[in-house]
């Protein structure tokens, strides 16, 4: 099953260098996870200063600055794994180093079955 | 043929009776699907009480059931072509008559095991836990669950509707857990158990003072952890069940009001649930273990050997306290201490925590703060600020029960 694993924080918890650790610490996990086949794909996300919202409604296409809504917490990154159940992907999710500042949201993906093959 | 009873029926009664649930978990597990495994149990049970009677009662009935059971689901999966989680095995398996050597005693509790602890699993919320945990495991229609705690019956068929959405959706796997996965887990289901017996020890809301219903089951389901799992705190949490519920039949008058501790007739208790608790207990600590429930439990012991209310080791029960301060730190715990103090050193020396608990923000708002408050100025022969501290517990009391005896003591006042 495939999970998406969100990780939320407060940006401005983090040191430069606790962010350095972070992303370190992630990236090896990330190769961890592959050699066990279960990993498809992660990323750290740049700060929420970058973002850059589109809505499409009624037929007008509205471009904002910034995220979707203003929160306390934004999300700083994410994982994708592919792994047996919801315990599998718990325990991905309690070892991410975002975590130790923020929340890891786990959601199973809906499969419609008709996507393209993820290139390799 | 209609009016004949067969001998059968008193037997086919019988095994769902005592046998219904344990063939569902199994079936559970077997189709993947709680709804298949609920409509198959019912329909094997259908065929039983046509078939038997002509064929005779099979050697093995309980495996007969499951086989039944578990060849018409996974013919009504094929026909509607669903994905499910079926081992290869049983595809190839179903068409063989080989039932017997599969569904011994030690499979099925396996799969009663599996099945509370996919109900308690921490990624449901606590309500939905109870919920699921009553209906599935313990067999409760959805409507008296809901009675139970004071919910509507569509309300609470929705959790628990919801909560399975969430078991198959999210991919909560319908396993035991294992190594340092299971104490965790094991928290979560003892969790579970004790709300439901704190419910039903002291319904939170209306007119009732308790749910025996609530208080059997909760026996029931720790009593079938501990056949599964026999560890320390199980034994410790059984051994609190049995120990409080011990006092049950005393708790109340025969006009349903609530008797408190120190007015009850303690030839009512039951001495069984005390010889077992306190056996239990012994058991436990003899392991060397240590822990909330335990701690409860031994609380409850104390009381459980005292002549009378005065008459209790309360030096003891304090000690204690302090010992389950350090596993909790829980704001009620140190309010029951307090209560304890004053009984040990008189209302007096346990006046100022008592208002500093009353008065904080994590027990401004529980009666019983304010009503133990009130109880030791009025032991004090201090009427004003009993008064007031009983109009204050009054004021936030939502059981009437509890209400009439509240306005009781303040009526006494004057």
């Amino acid at each position: 099953m495939k999970y998406l694993l969100l990780i939320y924080g407060a940006e401005d918890a983090w040191s430069q260098a606790e962010r350095e650790e972070c992303v370190a610490d992630s990236v090896a996990l990330c190769h961890e996870l592959s050699g066990k086949g279960q990993y498809l794909s992660a990323a750290p996300l740049q700060p929420v200063s970058t973002a850059t919202s589109v809505r499409n409604h009624n037929g007008r296409k509205i471009v904002t600055d910034g995220p979707f809504a203003e929160t306390r917490e934004q999300l700083a990154g994410y994982f994708l794994i592919d792994v047996p159940d919801l315990d599998a992907a718990l325990e991905i999710a309690k070892r991410l180093p975002g975590g130790r500042k923020g929340t890891v949201e786990v959601r199973p993906l809906v499969e419609p079955g008709k996507l393209p093959k993820t290139p390799s | 043929m209609s009016g004949f009873r067969y001998p059968h029926t008193e037997a086919i009664e019988r095994l769902y009776r005592q046998d219904s649930r344990r063939i569902y978990a199994t079936l559970v597990r077997l189709l993947g699907n709680f709804a298949l495994a609920e409509d198959m149990l019912q329909e094997a049970f259908i065929t039983a009480t046509q078939e038997w009677p002509v064929q005779g009662m099979p050697d093995n009935p309980v495996a007969w059931l499951i086989t039944v059971a578990r060849n018409r689901g996974l013919d009504r999966l094929r026909r509607e072509q669903r994905q499910v989680d079926i081992d290869d095995e049983q595809l190839e398996t179903h068409s063989a008559l080989h039932y017997e050597q599969q569904f011994d005693a030690e499979v099925l509790e396996d799969d009663r095991l599996r099945l509370i602890f996919t109900c308690c699993h921490p990624a449901l919320a606590p309500e939905v836990q109870i919920a699921l945990t009553l209906r599935e495991v313990c067999g409760l229609d959805t409507e008296a669950i809901a009675s139970a705690f004071l919910v509507q019956t569509a309300t609470m068929a929705q959790r628990i509707v919801r909560g399975k959405a969430k078991i198959r959706t999210a991919g909560i796997a319908y396993i035991v857990p294992e190594g340092p996965q299971l104490a965790e887990r094991l928290e979560s289901v003892l969790s579970v158990i004790y709300l439901v017996y704190t419910e039903g020890h002291h319904v939170s809301r209306g007119e009732v003072l308790f749910r025996v219903d609530l208080c059997i089951e909760a026996i029931r389901l720790a009593r079938l952890v501990m056949t599964l799992l026999p560890e320390p705190e199980v034994k410790g949490l059984l051994a609190l069940l049995l120990l409080t519920d011990a006092r049950r039949p005393a708790r109340s008058d025969a006009d349903g009001n609530p008797v408190l501790l120190e007015d009850q007739d303690r030839t009512r208790w039951r001495s069984d649930y005390i010889a077992e608790g306190k056996a239990l207990l012994d058991d436990a600590l003899a392991a060397g273990h240590v822990g909330p429930y335990l701690l409860q439990a031994a609380i409850a012991a104390v009381h459980a050997d005292a002549a009378s209310f005065a008459a209790t080791d309360w030096a003891q029960i304090v000690a204690l306290y302090d010992l389950l301060w350090r596993f909790t730190e829980s704001p009620v715990v140190a309010l029951n201490r307090a209560v304890a103090v004053t009984m040990r050193d008189g209302p007096a020396a346990a006046l100022p925590v008592l208002e500093t608990l009353a008065a904080s923000d994590e027990l401004a708002q529980h009666y019983p703060a304010h009503a133990a408050v009130a109880d030791a100025y009025r032991r004090l022969g201090q009427a004003e600020p009993a008064r007031a501290a009983y109009l204050r517990a009054l004021a936030l009391v939502q059981q009437e029960p509890d209400r009439r005896l509240l306005e009781r003591r303040l009526a006494e006042l004057t």
